[in-house]
């Protein structure tokens, strides 16, 4: 059977490791590279790079990042933060991303999915959407509404609705990203993965709030995810990957411990 | 003959991750999008990623159907990984398309009866030998490899699968016949697993 994924997601600003909190008070934690090798040979199943630097004059760094961990670490490797257009996704690609996130830029301009989707494949392409819970009302029927640029812009566009558009429009997989979890390390949002995992047939990738081993297993059973991100958890070395598979497997969670 | 292996562009998905991976193991490697590189080479990988029917279209006009008919009936050690393998049956649903005929059988999407089950098969799943094969040396119990397909073969002929996999229902994830060897998972995305399968592939003679 088809095993559950542990992902490490590493924030990368102007070059370095970050780690944010509620989406602000973001600091570098190390290099991207280092940690990515390390993660590798420790069993990660697969990199999500998101690239947080402010100007754009910047990407160039984030190419060569990008690059440097393609040649030394052999699982998939997917990346985002401001992309744009098919161009930016190419871009990428050549420089070793298997896999390409779309957030923002999707919510304004959601062919840039089915563009991308046509470029580099559906299984290429990954719809990132960070989302925040409020009140439930005739816009927002799910009580899960998507934001933009960073946590920072509410768009009044209901999670749930935009996840199986999203789908429609050809993503190969969905990063469900709660900011209210987010950096407090007090567990995923088991109801909102749990929601969208089971209303799609693309996998769900959940994000946000992990900080100990037991919220990657809630999330890969109750709340239905295919696979659990990581970050701050392994990145200040509270745990290591290694640690979190063993203690899945032996709660059974299928998880590859061979590597 | 050229020492290099040749790594078959046809516009079918990121070939960087599979040259670079070859690169890992020593074993030189350069893309080649025509037939005459093709031809000349002494190894070849055929990768691949999208849709069977873009992709026999985009073999076809560049004359590599044939040329890689060609390498493989001469004796050329060949490595097929994902699309690569589906287009090497006789015929895909995807795209209802006739495909190059290097194996029988024909590729088939998954229908699964699990509403949990995801489709693509997106992740990593063990793969079990049922046959012995030099580029499969080494593979233990418990080893997974990653995959993303909708796809999967169904080969007529048993003889030619060297190991299977589990979604819901087992299906064959790498078939041989003599010198050319094809695998529906990706070694260059599979960690250390992978990467040994491409170091066997880079000292590989052709036989079984």
């Amino acid at each position: 059977m088809l095993s559950k994924r542990v992902i490490a997601c590493l924030d990368v600003r102007d070059g370095k490791l970050a780690k944010s909190v509620r989406f602000v008070d973001t600091k570098d934690i190390g290099d991207p590279v280092q940690k990515a090798r390390e993660y590798y040979e420790d069993g990660l199943d697969e990199l999500v790079f998101y690239d947080i630097t402010a100007s754009s004059d910047a990407r160039s760094i984030m190419l060569d990042v990008v690059e440097r961990v393609a040649e030394q670490v052999f699982i998939p490797l997917s990346v985002g933060g401001g992309v744009r257009s098919v161009g930016d996704a190419t871009d990428l690609r050549l420089a070793g991303a298997e896999k390409i996130n779309v957030n923002s830029a999707a919510v304004q301009r959601p062919a840039l999915i089915s563009e991308c989707a046509q470029a580099i494949g559906n299984q290429n392409i990954v719809l990132s959407m960070d989302i925040r819970r409020v009140a439930v009302s005739a816009q927002i029927p799910s009580g899960y509404e998507i934001v933009i640029n960073g946590g920072r812009k509410p768009m009044g566009i209901d999670a749930l609705w935009w996840a199986k558009e999203g789908e429609r429009l050809g993503a190969g997989e969905l990063v469900v990203n709660s900011i209210d979890a987010d950096g407090t390390r007090d567990g995923y949002d088991l109801t909102l993965t749990s929601l969208i995992s089971r209303a799609v047939r693309i996998p769900v990738i959940a994000s946000g709030g992990a900080g100990k081993p037991e919220h990657l297993y809630d999330v890969l059973t109750a709340g239905a995810a295919d696979a659990a991100l990581i970050a701050s958890m392994v990145h200040y070395g509270d745990y290591r990957v290694s640690e979190l598979k063993q203690y899945l497997h032996d709660r059974h969670v299928k998880i590859r411990m061979s590597w | 003959m050229n020492a290099t292996a040749a790594i078959v562009d046809y516009d079918a998905g990121n070939l960087r991750s599979v040259l670079r991976a070859c690169h890992e193991v020593g074993l030189h490697a350069q893309i080649v999008g025509d037939p005459d590189a093709l031809l000349s080479a002494s190894r070849v990988i055929f990768p691949g990623v999208g849709a069977a029917g873009a992709a026999m279209q985009s073999l076809k006009r560049r004359g590599l159907d044939s040329a890689l008919k060609e390498v493989i009936a001469r004796g050329t050690p060949t490595l097929g990984i994902c699309l690569g393998l589906q287009i090497s049956l006789e015929y895909s649903e995807e795209n209802d398309t006739t495909t190059l005929g290097l194996f029988p059988g024909t590729v088939r999407r998954f229908e699964l009866k699990d509403p949990d089950l995801k489709v693509p098969h997106m992740g990593w799943n063990e793969v079990r030998g049922v046959r012995e094969h030099p580029l499969l040396a080494g593979l233990a119990p418990g080893d997974e490899f990653y995959y993303v397909h909708s796809y999967f073969p169904d080969p007529t002929d048993r003889s030619l699968v060297y190991a299977v996999s589990d979604y819901e229902q087992e299906f064959a994830c790498a078939l041989g016949r003599d010198n050319y060897f094809a695998t529906q998972f990706h070694p260059e995305k599979s960690g250390r697993v992978g990467l040994r399968l491409l170091a066997a592939f880079s000292g590989w003679s052709g036989t079984c």
